[in-house]
């Protein structure tokens, strides 16, 4: 049941994306089609798992017990990097089509804070191994969920009578702070 | 000198990161819910920023070019754990409002952005330059955007309170849908402003 709770805090409560801000620059970047947003946010959450179990051994196997703590960020962004450079070299043999719609966003899941913000924010909240795994997951479903809603809605978008100033990334935003207002109301839900 | 000058004023507006270039936009919302938190998280990446530019145009020739990201990384981490440890020693408090995203600046884009497409090319000098105009547009814009969502949400401005305690504020701009939509509007005013001045020259 607490695995439960974790799950739906990561997706809905706490939203990676809509209440952390995290992981704001492929949310803006790749939300203009469904197809290509649900591609990005699949691999994510993919690298967010992986992520999730290989950092949580790194703190407890490695860090803590040699009291290296303050390696913390070098050691996770290293370690996190080389992981996605596998994610991107195991997409481009199986799946040659996703790896080009996705192009220069697969390398960037590197610099995507979602990955290492969710990694120490599993640390300081000492989850237990398998916790940690499926508050990767929801994070990741989270992530996928928010990007799949923006992109979702910027396709209509591109009908509407948008003012010239606003057009492009400005009312991107004025709609995130909508989808932002929205998932306040799952606050208290868990 | 005047091509170094360049370098320093181009960050500030014309390639300003967060209105223009749109990158590093997580400590942008996350941080500014007052100006004094935008200011102290604007003057940390700067830091980062100016160190990390000097010290990767200074090694851009010994750097093998296939290896040169996982270099920048470590470059980068180094001197944003760096910032991480003194803060936590010397401002405990600011370090507690900015929590993750002290340590997060390594995967801020402007970072890497930086190091990729000028220090990694360009002489010390200029990469010095580059890295503090770039840091201070982005001070001033988190600062900006810190200010206007202060004013609005608490009515106070740099913790100085200048509302009565009991005056109704727009709470809205405290919480994290104002931080998107006051930075959505400030967009659309950068954009206003910079196509005036391009019809005026």
């Amino acid at each position: 049941m607490e695995l439960f709770y974790i799950f739906i805090g990561a997706v809905f409560v706490n939203n990676f994306v809509l209440v952390r801000f995290l992981g704001i620059c492929p949310f803006m970047g790749v939300s203009k089609q469904t197809e290509t947003a649900l591609g990005m946010g699949l691999a994510t959450t993919f690298v967010m798992v992986v992520s999730a179990a290989l950092t949580w051994l790194l703190q407890w196997f490695v860090l803590e017990p040699f009291g290296l703590p303050f390696l913390q960020t070098p050691v996770f962004i290293l370690s996190i990097a080389s992981m996605v450079q596998l994610v991107e070299m195991f997409l481009n043999k199986t799946s040659p089509g996703l790896h080009r719609a996705l192009g220069i966003y697969l390398p960037l899941i590197t610099t995507n804070c979602a990955v290492l913000g969710f990694s120490l924010i599993a640390v300081q909240g000492a989850y237990s191994f398998i916790q940690s795994i499926i508050f990767g997951l929801g994070a990741g479903v989270g992530f996928t969920l928010a990007l799949m809603l923006l992109a979702g809605i910027r396709e209509e978008m591109q009908f509407a009578d948008v003012p010239e100033p606003l057009k492009g990334i400005g009312i991107a935003f004025v709609i995130a702070g909508l989808l932002s207002l929205a998932f306040s109301g799952f606050s208290g839900l868990v | 000198m005047g091509g170094l000058m360049k370098e320093f004023f181009k960050g500030l507006w014309n390639d300003n990161p967060t209105f223009r270039l749109q990158i590093g936009l997580c400590p942008v919302l996350a941080v500014t819910s007052s100006a004094l938190n935008g200011l102290g998280m604007g003057l940390a990446t700067t830091f980062v920023l100016i160190c990390s530019s000097v010290l990767i145009s200074l090694l851009k020739n010994v750097i093998p070019s296939k290896v040169r990201i996982p270099c920048y990384i470590i470059v980068i981490a180094t001197f944003s754990t760096i910032v991480d440890l003194v803060m936590h020693a010397f401002l405990p408090d600011l370090h507690r409002v900015l929590g993750i995203f002290i340590p997060l600046i390594v995967v801020n884009c402007i970072l890497m952005g930086r190091a990729e497409a000028f220090a990694s090319k360009n002489s010390v000098v200029s990469s010095a330059l580059d890295g503090l105009g770039m840091g201070l547009g982005f001070t001033w814009a988190l600062t900006l955007i810190g200010a206007i969502r202060e004013i609005l949400g608490s009515g106070s401005i740099f913790n100085h309170k200048f509302v009565a305690d009991t005056a109704a504020t727009f709470g809205f701009f405290s919480l994290p849908p104002g931080a998107f939509v006051t930075v959505g509007i400030l967009i659309a005013g950068m954009n206003i402003i910079s196509a005036r001045l391009r019809k005026a020259s």
